[in-house]
């Protein structure tokens, strides 16, 4: 078996990671390789590059060129309430603890296209948290986030948002929350009033809120394990004691350095508590 | 003087779609606990978020089942099967990775996806198995498996309930080895 480290294809691949970060700061050093090599395959072909070392060429001296890599290297693929039992727990169990606190602060970290964040904000609008909860929606892809904000999306995905949100207990009708008009659907703009989007990276940036909830799911898979201790290591400093996390249906606190400032809170859902002390 | 004798195998990949739970049955189950290699598999099955199919598994198994998690380290005498509607991908320091990025050729988990990035960490020590299935999902990374140094075993597509699958893989590696069921069993006990 080749020593992955030696192949020639794989020098070629940490350079190019290594020239993105230097000229352009996004660090992707970090990620599981594997995901990223296949992707950056797919731009070598789509731009007509023999190697690796030539998609370097073109990231480095063509303006542009990293707007288009990053589409390559962030997945955006969501739903509205995803994973329905996750957003079931948070109803269920969460939002009893959350009432107790006079002001919420909750992190959605990786937001990309903001699924996740607008799921988060009709469920707080129906269980009465809305008023005084402050969003904060984070990604690294400034397209994603001008997507997040504009919150407009698909109609045909309508379909199965409003099963997922049927499932999750909602208790109300999702069409309340957007309007539907040439094959789109715009979500209220009143469901952001209570967001800052901001542009925010769990490699390189630090915390930046004390915050109750952090809700980062399906992000931390695209991490190496180093990484993903960093940013484990980020919603722990910047949860309140007793704070919840929430990670993606696959994902587990098990191999992490951090495992043990956490309690397992709803193990099905993925939801973690910070312990009291660290 | 004996020819030298080949590089041991290091892991196995499996893809399967229509009719592989029951292909799968003719396999897993007939495997001693103690089978040195890991055994990756992707089943394509409806995209409900909790799986049956690795409990499934575990309970008629000597060898130890489970469904892959982020960040496994790959061990020996253990199958992981695919998280539904997540890829799985071989990290190239042997743990396995899960993403969900969007369906390949309209599957997620994409058998393609888990045998590329299998071809690209185990190299030469690569087993590929392609199993019943009514798409072509597979046959490239067969293709890579193969281009790689590993070998590639294909279920004869007349014993198959659904022969697209197979055919698609035997197109793409001709070289592949064209077996029944019993016969891959017997193939990947010889090469432990």
């Amino acid at each position: 078996m080749p020593n992955p480290i030696a192949r020639t294809e794989d020098i070629e691949l940490r350079l190019l990671l290594e020239a993105i970060y230097l000229k352009y700061h996004y660090d992707f050093r970090g990620y599981a390789m594997a995901s990223v090599k296949r992707r950056l395959n797919q731009a070598r072909e789509r731009f007509d590059c023999r190697s690796f070392s030539q998609l370097q060429d073109k990231v480095l001296n063509e303006p542009g060129m990293m707007d288009e890599l990053l589409t390559y290297l962030t997945v955006q693929v969501s739903e509205l309430f995803r994973d329905p039992a996750y957003f079931r727990a948070i109803r269920e169990k969460v939002v009893p603890h959350l009432k107790t606190y006079p002001s919420i602060k909750v992190w959605i970290a990786g937001c990309s296209t903001g699924e996740e964040l607008y799921s988060f904000a009709i469920l707080f609008r129906e269980e009465g948290l809305e008023e005084r909860t402050m969003f904060y929606a984070t990604d690294i892809n400034p397209e994603a986030l001008r997507k997040a904000e504009a919150g407009v999306y698909d109609l045909e995905r309508m379909r199965l948002f409003t099963e997922n949100h049927r499932l999750s207990g909602g208790k109300s009708s999702l069409s309340d929350y957007y309007s539907a008009g040439y094959g789109a659907a715009t979500f209220d703009k009143s469901l952001r009033k209570r967001t800052v989007f901001s542009d925010h990276s769990l490699v390189t940036d630090a915390v930046f809120a004390e915050t109750q909830m952090v809700s980062c799911r399906n992000v931390l898979i695209y991490f190496n394990k180093d990484l993903q201790g960093r940013a484990i290591g980020l919603f722990r400093d910047s949860l309140t004691r007793g704070g919840f996390l929430g990670l993606g249906s696959k994902e587990t606190l098990r191999f992490s350095p951090h495992a043990d400032d956490f309690s397992d809170f709803s193990r099905d859902e993925r939801l973690y508590q910070k312990r009291g002390a660290h | 003087m004996p020819a030298p004798a080949r590089k041991p195998y290091q892991a196995v990949v499996i893809g399967t779609s229509a009719g592989g739970l029951k292909a799968l049955s003719a396999i897993l189950p007939h495997l001693p606990a103690d089978y040195p290699l890991p055994i990756m598999v992707v089943i394509h099955v409806p995209p409900h978020r909790q799986s049956l199919i690795a409990p499934l598994f575990e309970e008629k198994s000597q060898i130890r089942v489970i469904e892959a998690e982020d960040k496994t380290p790959i061990e020996g005498a253990c199958v992981y099967f695919a998280p539904p509607d997540y890829h799985l991908l071989v990290e190239g320091n042997y743990e396995l990775s899960l993403s969900s990025e969007e369906p390949v050729l309209f599957s997620r988990p994409s058998i393609d996806v888990l045998f590329e990035t299998a071809a690209d960490a185990y190299g030469d020590g690569l087993i590929g198995v392609i199993l019943t299935g009514a798409n072509n999902d597979g046959a490239a990374g067969l293709k890579a498996v193969m281009a790689a140094g590993g070998a590639g075993f294909i279920q004869t597509p007349q014993s198959a309930f659904a022969r697209a699958m197979p055919e698609a893989a035997i197109e793409a590696c001709p070289s592949a080895l064209i077996l029944d069921l019993d016969d891959i069993l017997l193939e990947l006990k010889k090469a432990a």
